[in-house]
Formats: structure tokens, sequence, C-alpha cells
């Protein structure tokens, strides 16, 4: 018998064997941006709260670096990175806030339950930010240098052991 | 499409079902509390354009939902991205214009219409390959019997 005969085979059982192990990996759920090292797209957002500052381009090209954090009062893993966000906030990280899909009311009964670690906080009802900057989701938090171009992109909510991870990021886009 | 029909209905019972219990939840347990985004749900006027915008929609990939397409898929994101492709078409944007604007934020991976690119390209040079390999072995054993029949003609 040639030896031949056998690489159909052997190519079959490869694949089933590809396939059977790709089916035992757990799912990739985080799609990640592709606008890391790009600049911030033009954009302007409406103040979400009275007496708190909306967001534009412009307030990240100041030469100062920080976090966007994207979010939603709506939003569970929200909750739980609120002491998280605090703690940047305390190191010193200015964190500017884009709240998806959101009214002031419930933004506000959020902040007050849960702390308000924003310098600004813009209201985009249509997604159209999340979507400028390629996040997928709630909550999201990107490092923005001082010249306005997005450095990292951390998906999902902050835990602790980001804290310092994102505080070096920072660092980094100084 | 059958099978449509089924699952709304089977949604519908359900949602009957949870309905007594769901408003004393906690609205932070909700989605959201916004309207969807004007175009999320309403075609364009112009036949022309809904028709090259829900093209489109159907090509591109719902991000929340990874299997669906933001034509099929209800999540409030996906609804937010057919608000922009309807948009974007209505201030006379190409389709493919839309697309490149959405793979440059997310990358090939938004797109169900793949593009020949560094990472794609296996895709569509591998079936080439294979069909060329095909075709090789094929002319050679059709040439050999041929010349066995030549050499040997009374088999």
């Amino acid at each position: 018998m040639r030896w031949t005969l056998w690489v159909p085979l052997a190519l079959f059982t490869f694949f089933l064997g590809l396939a059977g192990y790709q089916l035992t990996q757990p799912k990739d759920e985080f799609i990640p941006s592709t606008m890391v090292g790009k600049p911030l797209p033009e954009f302007s957002l409406e103040p979400m709260l009275e007496g708190a500052p909306g967001v534009s381009t412009a307030d990240f090209q100041d030469g100062q670096p920080r976090l966007l954090n994207v979010w939603a009062s709506w939003c569970l893993p929200c909750i739980a990175e609120a002491p998280h966000l605090d703690a940047l906030k305390e190191e010193g990280a200015q964190i500017v806030g884009v709240a998806i899909r959101d009214t002031p009311e419930n933004v506000a009964r959020f902040l007050d339950q849960h702390g308000n670690p924003y310098s600004r906080i813009g209201s985009d009802p249509i997604s159209a930010i999340q979507l400028e900057i390629g996040s997928s989701g709630v909550p999201e938090t990107f490092v923005i240098d001082g010249a306005g171009i997005i450095r990292y992109q951390h998906i999902g909510d902050v835990r602790e052991r980001d804290v310092p991870i994102l505080l070096d990021q920072l660092e980094k886009a100084r | 499409m059958a099978f449509r029909v089924i699952l709304a209905s089977a949604l519908c019972l359900v949602s009957l079902i949870i309905q007594p219990i769901g408003p004393a939840a906690s609205p932070a347990n909700a989605q959201d509390s916004l309207p969807p985004a004007p175009y999320a749900y309403q075609q364009l006027d112009n036949p022309a354009q809904e028709q090259a915008a829900m093209e489109l929609m159907h090509s591109l990939r719902c991000l929340t939902c990874q299997s669906q397409s933001i034509a099929d898929s209800d999540a409030p994101l996906a609804g937010d991205m057919r608000h922009q492709v309807r948009t974007r078409i209505l201030a006379g944007e190409e389709p493919e214009v839309i697309r490149a604007w959405l793979v440059e934020r997310y990358g090939d991976y938004v797109s169900y219409d793949p593009q020949i690119s560094a990472s794609t390209w296996p895709l569509f040079a591998v079936p080439l390959v294979l069909l060329l390999l095909a075709g090789i072995i094929l002319f050679k054993r059709l040439g050999r019997r041929e010349s066995q029949e030549h050499s040997d003609p009374g088999s």
C-alpha cells in the first residue's frame, strides 16, 4: 500500500482535531479597538448633568493624559468598577466620562450611590462616540495622551489589579 | 422563516410570563431607558437608499451579539449602528465608505464581506492552490492512463 493513500485521512483527522480543540476553547468576546495609536476623532458631546461640563476632542489636547471612561448607569459591571475609578482619581488620574444611552436622572442617581470620579461627563444617546473610538460595550476605559492620541484600551470593568496598569499607561502617555 | 415565527412567539410567551415581576426590578437591570436612535428601526424614505442601507446592514456584524448582522439584531448598539448606516447613506456616502469607516475602528471582524488584506489573503489563495493541485494530479493521472493505453493496446 502506498503511503500517499494515508494523506487524505491524516488531513481529515488533523482538521477534525483542530475543530475539536477550538470547540473546547472559551469564546473570545473582546473586540479590540483598532483606533489605538490613532488620534481621537472630532466630536463634541453635550453635558449630561448641569454643573458638569460636556466632552469634546479639544478637551484632550492640552498636554495632559486622561482616562476616557465609556459607561452607563444601566450597566451592572459599571457599579463594580466605580470604587476602582475612585481609586484612580485619588492617585491623580483625570477621568472623563461618556455616558451611553442614558438620562440625567439615572446618571445623577448612579453618581450619588457609587461616587463621581469624573471631571467631565458627556451624553452620548446614540453611541456615536462609542462607535467613533471603536468601543463595543460598556464599560471600557481608554488612555488618551496629551496630544489627543488614543494610547491604550481596557475592555470590561476596571478591577483592582487594573488600577496600577492604567496608572502606568497614563505615566507612559505623559 | 418558520423558525423565526416560532422563536418570536416563544419570546412573547416568555415576556408575558416575566411581565408581572418585571416592573418591580431595579432600573439598573434594564438595558437602558432611552428610545432607540431615530433611524434604528425607521426606514429611509427613498427605496433605493433604504435598499443600499439594508444590503450593507446585512453584511455588518453586531458587536454585542457577535453571530448576528446588525440588520438581524435587536441589541441597542446594533440599533445605533443601523442609525449610523442610514444617516450616512442619507448624507450620500457610499456603502463601501461606511464599511471602511467601521473596519478602521473594529478591524476586519466587523464586516461579513472579507477583503483581501495581509491577514486574509490565505482565505483566497488556499482554494486556488488546491484547485491547481487537483488539476495537476488529475492531468498526471489521465496522462499516465493514456500513455499506458498507447503502450498496451491489448488491455
